[in-house]
């Protein structure tokens, strides 16, 4: 296979730190993936907009600020505007049950709590960009 | 969408089929091939700009400060920015765009982050390839970021217009960048941090130890060393404008030597894919253990071998 997989994994928000981030970054770069890291305090304009650049097949957004609901809905939204439609939105933080439901309902990919094995996330990016961007 | 519509749409400056294009080219497919050879005849307007030095020296925060200078100018720059892939995992962590958030609303920008894919020199395999795909989509600068590499073997320089030498101001960076020959491998060195202490002096003494002083005649050459800050911009305008001022007889030579270099490394990838004819593979098979009893000379199973490689190829010759 010559075309792998391509991530973008971005901490948008405010909040401070990024070790959440990063190691979800290293488990994607160790499940063979092509990773691209943005770094901290990305504004959903910036992480759609080098998620179109870089090509990636998905974003994993690490949103830990209680405003996930504003900021993946906003990242959506970008993404239709850009004609990201095949790209898969994903990412992880400590979600409600409910909100999980209600973004998955509209349009964004599962999320993950917390304590989630790493290898679950990239098994699920796995087979949804096979699906979603078949190469 | 077909390859023509994407060339189109490259061209045209559409970011989402440039972006598409790029993994075309990035996979090596025929598609690829095809969008490259699409837009052949508009290559060679962007100036390209190679970036390298050893890891940690500050190459991406210099990139970012060297595209803030360009746009400060009016000029629209692209840059790829090659990081390691793991040799476990075949997987890649890149990284080179945190240092260059500043510029990801800039239209007249467009960054894309590649993994080398084990390649080595410092560049992935097709990295030449998506910077002739940049340079399509209209750029005046296409600036590409190296792997962190500490060897005088750099790709980079037989391919870009013009090449840095990125170093830090450490003592142990810098023995071991005189000692690889990675000082005299580009056309400036870049003593980059010059805010740090010791920056200064770090540049002097790259300029002594090539005898670049004044009277050993080697004037030209202490130029070619800057001292450089890519945290506060110091020195950075500098170095924009020696970068750019590469005259256009020297660039068009190395480009002349850059494609014969290009087509040589397709031919001889292109006799490599040759062994794997089925033909061929097989009598290399069969042949092995005979070399190995002495039944047949390596020389002859060689010359066996290649004879079926070159030899016509029965599913070519099918109607
Ligand atoms: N003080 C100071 N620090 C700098 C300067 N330029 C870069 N740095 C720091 O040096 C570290 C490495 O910078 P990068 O730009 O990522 O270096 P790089 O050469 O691209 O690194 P790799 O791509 O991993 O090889 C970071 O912590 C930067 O903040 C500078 O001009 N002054
Ligand atoms: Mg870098």
């Amino acid at each position: 296979m010559t075309r792998k997989i391509r991530v973008l994994v971005a901490k948008p928000g405010l909040d401070g730190h990024d070790r959440g981030a990063k190691v979800v970054a290293a488990a994607l770069r160790d499940a063979g993936m092509e990773v691209v890291y943005t770094g901290l305090h990305q504004t959903p304009e910036m992480v759609v907009a080098a998620a179109l650049q870089e090509d990636v097949d998905a974003i994993g957004l690490s949103v830990h600020s209680g405003a996930h609901l504003t900021l993946f809905r906003k990242v959506l939204a970008l993404m239709k505007e850009k004609g990201l439609d095949d790209v898969l939105l994903t990412g992880g933080g400590i979600i409600p049950e409910k909100d999980r439901a209600t973004l998955a309902a509209e349009g964004v990919g599962r999320l993950f709590g917390p304590g989630t094995p790493l290898k679950e996330l990239a098994d699920y990016i796995a087979a949804e960009t096979a699906v979603r961007r078949p190469r | 969408m077909t390859v023509d519509a994407l060339a189109k749409g490259i061209v045209a400056g559409d970011r989402r089929a440039l972006a598409r294009g790029l993994s075309l080219v990035e996979a090596g497919a025929a598609d690829g091939a095809a969008l490259l050879d699409a837009v052949r005849s508009r290559l060679g307007r962007a100036r390209r700009i190679g970036v390298t030095g050893p890891p940690g020296a500050g190459k991406s925060s210099l990139v970012n400060a060297l595209v803030r200078e360009a746009r400060a100018a009016g000029v629209e720059v692209a840059v790829l920015a090659v990081d390691p892939s793991s040799p476990f995992s075949g997987g890649a962590l890149l990284g080179d765009r945190v240092r260059m958030s500043e510029h990801a609303l800039d239209r007249g920008v467009f960054i894309r982050s590649q993994a080398s894919r084990l390649a080595m020199g410092g560049l992935a395999a097709t990295s030449h390839d998506m910077t002739d795909l940049l340079d399509a989509a209209g750029f005046d600068l296409v600036v590409v970021e190296t792997v962190g590499v500490g060897q005088s073997e750099l790709e980079i320089v037989r391919q870009a217009d013009v090449t840095a030498i990125v170093l830090a101001p450490s003592m142990g960076d810098m023995v071991q960048a005189m000692k690889a020959g990675l000082v005299e491998a580009g056309d400036v060195v870049v003593v980059n941090k010059g805010d740090l202490p010791g920056a200064a002096s770090c540049r002097d003494e790259i300029v002594a130890a090539f005898g670049m002083t004044a009277e050993s005649g080697g004037a030209a050459r202490a130029d070619d060393v800057l001292l450089v800050s890519a945290a506060t911009g110091d020195g950075v305008k500098e170095l924009l404008a020696r970068l750019r001022s590469i005259p256009d007889v020297v660039v068009a030579e190395r480009r002349i030597a850059a494609d014969a270099r290009r087509v040589d490394a397709a031919v001889v990838r292109a006799l490599a894919d040759l062994r794997l004819k089925p033909a061929a593979a097989s009598l290399a098979a069969t042949l092995t253990p005979a070399v190995r009893r002495g039944d047949v000379s390596l020389e002859e199973a060689v010359r066996t071998i290649v004879a079926a490689a070159v030899g016509p190829d029965r599913e070519a010759r099918r109607p």
